[in-house]
């Protein structure tokens, strides 16, 4: 990420909001109480008219702009900022962590108030539209009537999807990058061998690491190289890494030689040490991802399900992304051009792969900043009248 | 954006003549959107634009326009659109850079009722001055490309624009020429195929009647 795309200092603070108002979850499980942490950015205008909600992906979180107390950028601070995209000058943004998440809202690390232990793998296991609901409380507490946006992208689109759907009246847009409408056999099939690779994991201890004072880090590690990859384009490792060794020649044994192995290797034991995320979570999250199928619903009708969403949309893809290529999107534009509704739709070109919906690009940024311009335009008269009564 | 008092090119006043108000319409190739903007503020249509240049997706983002990026060429409008969709299917000078013309149309007369297609004229005489003269491909203010980096792969002449809807059984229901400066004469209506530079065609299915 370039230097002018992550300039602005905004120091965040997690806040906490508890939930007493039972979940009512779509596996038929109850979470009594529950905590959801969330960050907020800019400021709330006098009729709540400016809000966004940003629902992040498998392993993001709350801190999605401004700098922690540690220093560390939010993951989509280049899109998200003063000035940035989503001009938090202008919008009052608001991120949570997903429930069953392990950033600080209620999850398999917490403690079950029945049993006094923690959840562990006892968490229930969630979807999206359990997260949509408890979002949705985060909402009555914001006293926001209605989000000027619901953004995301990877899994994070599909929360805004399910929004759309589920809270037709409760927002006027819905930006859905690089998601699918529901996961392909392969999709869930690398959702697969991630989980068995945590669950094979000797520290696993069916879940139960956290009282056996372990983690099962190799687990954790592989699944999220496996995750990696798929996030990656072949152009993108081809130009980055090539064939290129560590050493000059070969070694002939089963070391790092290859300096892509070393990269993936990296990238799963920062994910499982350095980053401490928690296992059961990247199960419980991959589930959620398996399950998602709004159609479902609708006599496997992707049209149908959509037909009761007013909100306007945003649809936009990376040329590059086999995970959740452009044809998924595609399926989304479709469904809503067939409900006549106010979509447009943008495949920019990257060979960052998936990642791409993270990373600085002119096209998309453009066209997501013409996008949120028009998001703010519909309330700017409110609010200049406001101003001026005031 | 305030485009409501942009002026417009006579192409686009022509265009919007044939427009009936209220009705829905695709716009192939929209650019930045000008003429949609137009049509939806002086006749209230709704529908869509579609273009693949990303800095003109922006524009028409911009712009307050529904526009999905896509490829003309890769029949995406029957992939997204159901039959007759639309009132209007639109297209401006984009019908010669497309790899089948023939197919985008029978695609434009798929999802849309009636069509309406501008392209430059190659029978103009300026560029039959220039092969019986030069014995070279023309170069004009309409067409400045060279024959190797033209976007123009597939120039026709009114002529060759009416047997192919011939051919098709599309009928022709409104033609207009104007020249570069988008302007109409008395010349042009007596001799179109030479004088006109720009065809403006409203067609629709014959067995629509």
């Amino acid at each position: 990420m370039n230097s002018t795309m992550n300039d602005h200092t905004e120091i965040t603070q997690p806040q906490t909001l508890k939930v007493s108002t039972p979940l009512e979850m779509v596996s038929g499980a109850v979470l009594p109480e529950y905590e959801l942490v969330y960050e907020t950015y800019g400021k709330l205008n006098a009729d709540a008219s400016n809000a966004i909600l940003v629902c992040h992906a498998l392993s993001g979180d709350h801190h999605v702009s401004g700098v922690d107390a540690d220093g560390k950028p939010g993951w989509w601070s280049g899109y998200i900022g003063p000035g940035k995209a989503i001009d938090t000058n202008q919008f009052f943004v608001v991120c949570s962590n997903n429930l069953g998440g392990c950033r600080g809202s209620t999850g398999p690390t917490s403690l079950n108030p029945e049993t006094g232990q923690v959840y562990g793998p006892d968490f229930p296991i969630m979807t999206c539209r359990d997260w949509v609901n408890s979002q949705n409380e985060l909402r009555k507490h914001l006293e926001i009537e209605q989000w000027a946006a619901l953004v995301g992208g990877s899994m994070g689109g599909m929360q805004v999807l399910q929004w759309a759907i589920d809270y037709p009246d409760k927002l006027r847009h819905a930006v859905v990058i690089a998601a699918a409408p529901k996961l392909s056999a392969q999709n869930i099939a690398f959702n697969e061998v991630a989980r068995r690779a945590i669950m094979s994991d000797p520290d696993f201890h069916d879940g139960r690491f956290i009282e056996a004072g372990t983690t099962p880090k190799q687990g954790l590690a592989l699944a999220r190289m496996l995750g990696h990859l798929t996030y990656l384009s072949d152009d993108m490792m081809g130009s980055k890494f090539g064939r290129e060794l560590r050493e000059d020649k070969l070694q002939y044994n089963y070391g790092v030689e290859f300096q892509v192995e070393s990269y993936l290797r990296y990238q799963g034991e920062k994910f499982a040490t350095k980053q401490n995320f928690d296992a059961n979570t990247y199960l419980l999250m991959t589930k959620a991802l398996d399950y998602f199928d709004p159609a479902s619903e609708f006599d496997h009708d992707l049209s149908k399900a959509l037909s009761q969403a007013c909100a306007k949309f945003l649809v936009v893809s990376f040329t590059s992304d086999w995970r959740f290529s452009p044809a998924r999107s595609h399926e989304i534009v479709k469904a809503l051009l067939d409900n006549d509704a106010d979509v447009s739709y943008a495949e920019i070109s990257s060979e960052h792969g998936h990642d791409a919906f993270l990373l600085p690009n002119p096209h998309y940024q453009g066209v997501f900043k013409a996008y949120m311009q028009r998001v703010l335009n519909e309330i700017r008269p409110h609010n200049e009248n406001r101003e001026s009564v005031s | 954006m305030n485009t409501l008092n942009a002026p417009i090119s006579p192409e686009f006043k022509l265009i919007s003549d044939w427009i009936t108000p209220n009705s829905r319409v695709l716009d192939l190739g929209c650019g930045d959107a000008k003429l949609l903007t137009h049509l939806i503020q002086t006749h209230k249509v709704t529908g869509y634009g579609m273009e693949l240049d990303p800095d003109k997706n922006i524009q028409a983002i911009e712009a307050g326009i529904n526009v999905i990026q896509s490829n003309l060429n890769n029949h995406d409008i029957c992939e997204y659109f159901d039959e007759g969709s639309f009132d209007f299917v639109i297209m401006t000078q984009a019908l010669q850079v497309v790899k089948r013309p023939d197919e985008l149309l029978d695609d434009m007369l798929a999802v849309g009722k009636q069509s309406i297609i501008t392209f430059p004229n190659f029978g103009h005489w300026r560029m039959r001055g220039q092969l019986l003269f030069r014995g070279r491909m023309p170069e004009t203010s309409t067409l400045p490309y060279h024959w190797y980096d033209t976007p123009n792969i597939h120039m026709c002449t009114f002529n060759d624009f009416e047997d192919l809807c011939h051919s098709k059984g599309i009928e022709v229901m409104e033609r207009a020429v104007v020249n570069s400066e988008h302007q109409s004469t008395l010349g042009m209506k007596i001799a179109p195929n030479l004088l006109g530079e720009v065809a403006l065609y409203k067609v629709q299915k014959k067995s629509q009647l």
